[in-house]
């Protein structure tokens, strides 16, 4: 389907003169700017704005949206991203003037609404995960990590454990665990996968001592399974005096059917736009609230929101507080969402919600597992991994299966990841969709499988229907484009110049 | 592949040069097809002090960083300022146009444990398939 | 359950089709002694519950559309266009996940590519990334990007920076090998320059500046960015990007780093976000960046396409070798200010800038002539100003709250020095006749 014609850059479609927003002409100060502001504080380059009218502002950005693939418009089976449906109930809280119209400095008394959402949701959190305390703080999964590790090293460096400096992190993990970690000059070990997929607990034995900081784990993991040494694993990392690292990013199956808390885990994060059904939005924002034990909670940024008789209260955190790790209190409109979502849950709909996703999950890995390796064996959780191993002879790799995906209208698997399996088509269908669009995956699967046979060719150039195909990456990386200043600079001409 | 006679390697896919005090590193021709497309390379600073078998550079695909080890210890004499313009000299010219750095030999007893161009290509041999 | 398909015939068909006969057995990896946890929540609501429940909850804020409000201090009351809005309601962009299959995600790559454009003519800097969290974690980020580049250990800090951000950089540095050093501010609230010189040593790495600083000032940064270059150190500024219509950009003042608070581009103050981290640099630091870069390339078929680009830097490749752990970033955030900024266009941004620095200088010429209230008339401001009361500012907050107005940010929570003064700013959400009646209250305190 032809989207527009007109593949320009809004920079591009500029016409000297053009205007869309007006603002009001009316100057109340004697004083006019050019003449008061000291000459050495104006600005004296222009600004290179596009010049437009807004028809045809809203018509670009429509046409934009338009080469979008997104949770409402196509099936997104994105393993570790929890793709699920985001409600429209939540946008419309999201949008109310009365929540999005207030300011983060108000006096309390003025702002009782939104604390109260605050301290709900993070009462909804406890129950559900089993920990003790909640900052609604971290903008992100990844700057739960962050957070939770300044936490592992005031904790540490409270019991004057500084010889702690080793993070050990599975080698299934993602990226952003090791990272987190190495921030903070953390020492980061992988502990190996064992064949079935889950922590070797041989190796992990053979890497904590007393210099082991913390562990970092995601369960289920990124293979699918929950690891059902988990008792275990955490008695022995407690045992050598370490944290445990919780990273929420797969809590989605674990919904009133099993909580961190009880694993023993001392640290969580959880991504409220996987789990708590908040849109992603191309890339953010999300959320990701970390939830502690009691033994952590003098450690977590504050302000932290408080029920008292008089109502609710901002509490400066007490001088063990890592401190501020955000300008103001968090991702408020985020969490807004995932108040709403809770809500419509409530503690009926936690179980349904997993035992969907682990259903549906297990359903697609039957129906495809004659016609592709799984990686692991038994049942899985919510996500499963496929290798595209039997079809080396064909040249194909997993990333080629992802492109032809999109011709059916399917957004690609997470693919070559997680790095412990070769060729990995990672496969999360989430609980919100129904049986006839997992067959369609399936039945669209197995004919892809049909097709590396048949014409390998055509599956590694795919995509073919979409409006661009293959980005060359390593021009882009080589040659870096990335402004139109850079363009012009560059003398990148339009496309149509350059054909 | 081809892997020169007069050159020494290591079984992290880097190769040396000695010429006298000093000598020149790259990677093998094993080692770019493994990386693909070179994007970008991280070179040392001139006057760094590298000790064998530690980092020394980056080189870097679209997909992935690599870390690039020093054969020996020394300290870097030069680097290869053509790759910051066109790093796909490293995937066209491993062995000469796509040299990474140079550095002045600290402890030359250290050559000693180098491979040769026979037991690298044995090395390379014994390598998982992928 | 709403939002699930799945019927009872299908959840039994499903459990059949994977041969087993029970739910349970899908899940006998979890030990039995954490299975079904006892879990307090209330029973779940129907949507028009919900809808009832937000509403009165809602009713429970006074915002700043039932109040007057002149609080600013980091988050700002502004006009966004209706357009802005319904382009980022767009559930093509809310719902997609990040770009990395480009085929599948040419809108929101074009989007990016179009914001950090705007950015750079903005800022006057060369690189801009996708986004970041916020203005503080975007500065943090900042400081980090100068302690790896020149290997120093110290950042310079000037006390007139929002102190929520000051605080943030001191979380993400404690602990590390790293150290945060301030400098002080004059009477006026401007940054110490004999301070600078004197703490600028071998050991700076780099030092951030505010403009408009927290007090509103517009800082005078003559001169500053050859002396911090010459020491060998980068500069790095945190400006309120929509004075840029009017001010100068961090570019012009020799700047390295742009990184602050992008919430004023066209997103609404939600108690506090999600906000808008913005950072862009210079060339040199191009591949010091953090987070996502979105670039301009060719297709297989030679047309102009758009990917996520330099990824190499990234924690999903480097793992623990990242200069930054960042993942998610705050991409339609990104698209709100990319909307408001095309919408405002080329005379736009001049323009809002002009009415910003319009309706706060004549608030504050206002304030000058009534008696109990100081404010100084000759510092250059742009929507924001400090003024100084020989009343108690609570009083004075009780009674402005009483006429239903929100005076401003007291500055005592921030500097206890600072007794009875606050922060006032005025936007161009404010009419003649608010800024009058404002005046005609505080003259009665």
């Amino acid at each position: 389907m032809l989207i527009s014609l007109d593949d320009r850059l809004s920079f591009e479609k500029s016409k000297r003169g053009r205007r869309a927003v007006r603002l009001p002409a009316s100057r109340f100060s004697e004083a006019k700017p050019l003449e008061t502001i000291p000459q050495c504080l104006l600005r004296q380059t222009s600004i290179g704005f596009p010049e437009l009218s807004e028809p045809d502002i809203v018509r670009h950005f429509i046409n934009l949206s338009r080469k979008n693939f997104s949770v409402d418009t196509h099936f997104y089976p994105l393993g570790s991203c929890t793709m699920k449906y985001n409600p429209k109930i939540n946008e419309w809280a999201a949008r109310q003037a009365k929540f999005a119209a207030l300011h983060p400095l108000q006096v309390e008394s003025t702002a009782q609404g939104t604390m109260e959402v605050l301290s709900e949701l993070e009462e909804g959190l406890k129950e559900i995960s089993g920990m003790d305390a909640f900052t609604l703080q971290p903008a992100a999964g990844a700057h739960g990590e962050l957070t939770g590790m300044m936490l592992v090293r005031a904790y540490h460096a409270s019991r004057r454990e500084t010889h702690r400096t080793k993070v050990l992190v599975p080698d299934s993990s993602h990226g952003t665990n090791p990272a987190s970690a190495a921030l903070f000059g953390y020492h980061v070990v992988e502990i190996k996968s064992n064949s079935l997929g889950c922590v070797d607990m041989e190796d992990l034995k053979s890497h904590l001592d007393e210099h082991v900081a913390c562990l970092m784990l995601t369960n289920p993991n990124t293979l699918g399974l929950f690891e059902k040494n988990i008792l275990e694993i955490t008695r022995l990392v407690h045992e050598k005096g370490g944290l445990l690292y919780y990273d929420g990013a797969n809590l989605n199956p674990l919904l009133g059917i099993a909580r961190p808390g009880d694993m023993g885990f001392d640290i969580i994060h959880i991504n409220l736009h996987k789990t708590f059904s908040t849109p992603h939005g191309g890339g953010g924002p999300g959320a990701g609230p970390v939830g502690v034990k009691k033994h952590l909670m003098p450690f977590l940024p504050g302000p932290l929101v408080s029920k008292t008789k008089e109502g609710y209260r901002w509490v400066s955190p007490g001088p063990r507080s890592i401190g501020r790790v955000k300008l103001f209190h968090g991702n408020i409109g985020v969490i807004l969402r995932a108040y709403a979502y809770l809500k419509t849950l409530g503690k009926e709909g936690l179980r349904k919600v997993s035992e969907a996703a682990i259903l549906n999950a297990n359903y697609m890995k039957e129906k495809l597992k004659d016609t592709f390796t799984v990686a692991t064996v038994g049942p899985c959780m919510h996500e499963f991994v496929l290798s595209l191993k039997s079809f080396g002879a064909y040249g194909v790799h997993a990333g080629d299966v992802g492109k032809r995906l999109l011709d059916f209208g399917f957004h690609a698997p997470t693919v070559h990841f997680p790095l412990v399996v070769s060729e990995a088509l990672m496969i999360e269908p989430t609980e919100t969709e129904a049986i006839e669009t997992l067959d369609r995956f399936i039945d669209t699967m197995k004919l892809i499988a049909k097709e590396i046979v048949a014409d390998p060719e055509m599956i590694k150039t795919a995509p073919h229907t979409l409006p661009v195909r293959r980005p060359d990456d390593v021009l882009a990386a080589r040659k870096p484009i990335l402004s139109y200043r850079d363009q012009v600079r560059e003398k990148v001409l339009l496309a149509e110049a350059v054909a | 592949m081809n892997f020169p006679e007069n050159l020494r390697y290591t079984k992290t896919h880097e190769w040396i040069s000695v010429q006298g005090a000093k000598a020149k590193v790259g990677v093998t021709e094993y080692a770019q097809k493994e990386i693909s497309d070179v994007v970008f390379v991280e070179l040392p600073k001139l006057g760094t002090a590298v000790q064998q078998a530690k980092t020394a550079a980056v080189v870097e695909s679209v997909k992935a960083a690599f870390d690039i080890y020093a054969p020996v210890s020394g300290k870097i004499t030069d680097a290869n300022k053509a790759l910051e313009s066109n790093p796909g000299l490293i995937n066209q010219s491993p062995y000469a146009d796509g040299w990474l750095f140079e550095l002045e030999v600290s402890n030359a007893s250290e050559l000693n444990s180098l491979l040769t161009a026979a037991q690298y290509l044995e090395a390379v041999e014994q390598a998982p398939k992928h | 359950m709403p939002y699930l398909s799945l019927t009872e015939e299908e959840r039994k068909a499903i459990l059949g089709e994977i041969g087993v006969r029970s739910f349970d057995d899908l899940i006998k990896d979890i030990p039995l002694s954490l299975r079904d946890p006892k879990i307090v929540l209330p029973a779940a609501l129907s949507e028009p519950e919900v809808q009832d429940l937000i509403t009165k909850l809602g009713r429970k804020n006074t915002t700043t559309q039932d109040a007057l409000s002149f609080l600013g201090a980091g988050s700002y009351e502004h006009f966004i266009p209706a357009a802005a809005m319904e382009i980022v309601g767009r559930q093509e962009f809310m719902t997609a996940y990040t770009p990395y299959q480009p085929e599948a995600s040419q809108g929101t790559l074009q989007a990016i590519y179009e914001y950090q454009s705007l950015m750079t003519e903005l800022t006057g800097l060369d690189v801009s990334n996708a986004s970041h969290y916020d203005g503080a974690t975007a500065l943090a980020e900042a400081a980090l990007v100068a302690l790896k580049q020149t290997d120093r250990p110290t950042i310079l800090i000037s006390r007139s920076v929002h102190p929520h951000y000051l605080e943030t950089i001191r979380t993400y540095l404690a602990g590390t090998p790293y150290k945060v050093e301030e400098l002080g501010f004059d009477v006026k609230g401007n940054f110490d320059r004999s301070a600078l010189a004197a703490k600028l040593d071998a050991t700076v790495a780099g030092v951030i500046f505010q403009t408009p600083n927290f007090f509103g000032n517009v800082e005078d940064l003559e001169g500053v960015s050859e002396q911090i270059h010459a020491n060998g150190s980068l500069m790095i500024l945190t400006a309120n990007p929509l004075s840029l219509g009017l001010f100068k950009s961090p570019g012009e003042w020799g700047a390295d780093i742009a990184a602050g608070e992008g919430q004023p581009l066209g997103l609404a103050m939600q108690f506090g976000g999600p906000y808008l981290g913005y950072f862009v640099a210079s060339k040199a630091l191009m591949r010091r960046i953090p987070g996502r870069l979105a670039g301009l390339t060719t297709d297989a078929d030679g047309k102009r396409a758009f990917c996520l680009t330099l990824q190499a830097r990234e924690q999903h490749i480097r793992r623990e070798r990242a200069g930054s752990n960042i993942c998610s970033n705050q991409a339609l955030c990104a698209l709100a200010a990319c909307a408001y900024m095309t919408l405002l266009g080329k005379a736009g941004i001049r323009e809002i800038a002009e009415i910003n620095w319009d309706r706060a200088t004549y608030l504050r010429s206002q304030i000058s002539k009534i008696k109990n209230f100081e404010v100084d008339t000759a510092q250059t401001v742009f929507n924001e100003f400090r003024v100084k009361s020989k009343k108690s500012f609570q009083k004075i907050e009780e009674k402005c709250m009483k006429q239903g107005i929100f005076p401003g940010v007291s500055l005592e929570k921030f500097y206890p020095e600072m007794k009875d003064q606050f922060l006032v700013c005025a936007t161009e959400t404010k009419s003649k006749e608010d800024l009058d009646r404002f005046v005609e209250v505080l003259s009665q305190c």
